[in-house]
């Protein structure tokens, strides 16, 4: 799976994007803002606050709640600031 | 009612005309009775700002201005309806972001541009970086509480 990092996120963990291969017990969007965090010091600055981070599941908003099964890209990133 | 109209919406590092972008929704038809325009600028804040970096996630933010778009489209009886935003490096004074709405009626087209600035601010993945003028320091713009105030009115019955 592909996981893609924008603005401050991906300012703190020091990459745009990466492949990963997520263990078999993280099946929903908050538990896979908890494995990251645990993954080392960067992610751990960059997801201190989960709840805050925003995520979108194959380039479309998702709510932390949401199954991540059949996702080929999961976006992080903070709360936007276009327009 | 007409048949549902296709949006143009472009994600650029370039400029907008935009005259040339009301003419396009305007020209050559004689139902169109009204067009408001948005425009965004970059505003030095009062000398404190030398630029504003903004960063897109490709691909998305065309696709989630489309689906603001589509609502826009479904809720109101619009003739046109355009929207630019643009990403890199903006100075004070140069264009941000644009939004045309077309309609028969002003009403439509007034609400629809206003609908879809607000949900362009909050949805689309768009983020904005500072940069001052010595050059000291960069920052991430924070989001606006008010701005996520003025997109639920729309939902609020």
């Amino acid at each position: 799976m592909k996981l893609k990092y924008f603005a401050w996120v991906r300012e703190r963990i020091g990459k745009a994007e990466e492949d990963v291969e997520l263990p078999d017990t993280v099946t929903t969007v908050r538990e896979l803002l908890l494995w990251l965090k645990g993954r080392g010091e960067e992610y751990d600055f960059a997801l201190q606050h989960p709840e805050a981070i925003r995520v979108a599941i194959n380039q479309e908003h998702a709510g932390h709640q949401e199954k991540i099964a059949g996702a080929r890209e999961i976006g992080l990133f903070p709360p936007m600031t276009g327009g | 009612m007409a048949a549902a109209i296709t949006p143009t919406i472009r994600i650029q590092a370039e400029d907008f005309d935009v005259a040339a972008e009301i003419a396009r929704l305007a020209e050559g038809r004689g139902d169109v009775g009204a067009v408001v325009t948005f425009s965004g600028l970059c505003r030095d804040e009062n000398g404190t700002l030398a630029a504003l970096e903004l960063e897109h996630y490709p691909g998305m933010a065309e696709a989630e201005i489309g689906r603001i778009a589509a609502q826009a489209i479904e809720r109101w009886p619009l003739t046109g309806l355009t929207a630019i935003h643009r990403h890199g490096k903006l100075r004070p004074g140069e264009n941000i972001v644009l939004v045309v709405a077309a309609s028969a009626h002003r009403q439509a087209a007034f609400e629809a541009a206003s609908f879809m600035m607000d949900f362009l601010k909050t949805s689309a993945p768009f983020w904005k970086k500072e940069h001052r003028p010595d050059g000291s320091s960069e920052s991430w713009v924070e989001a606006k509480d008010q701005d996520d105030l003025a997109r639920r009115k729309w939902t609020e019955s």
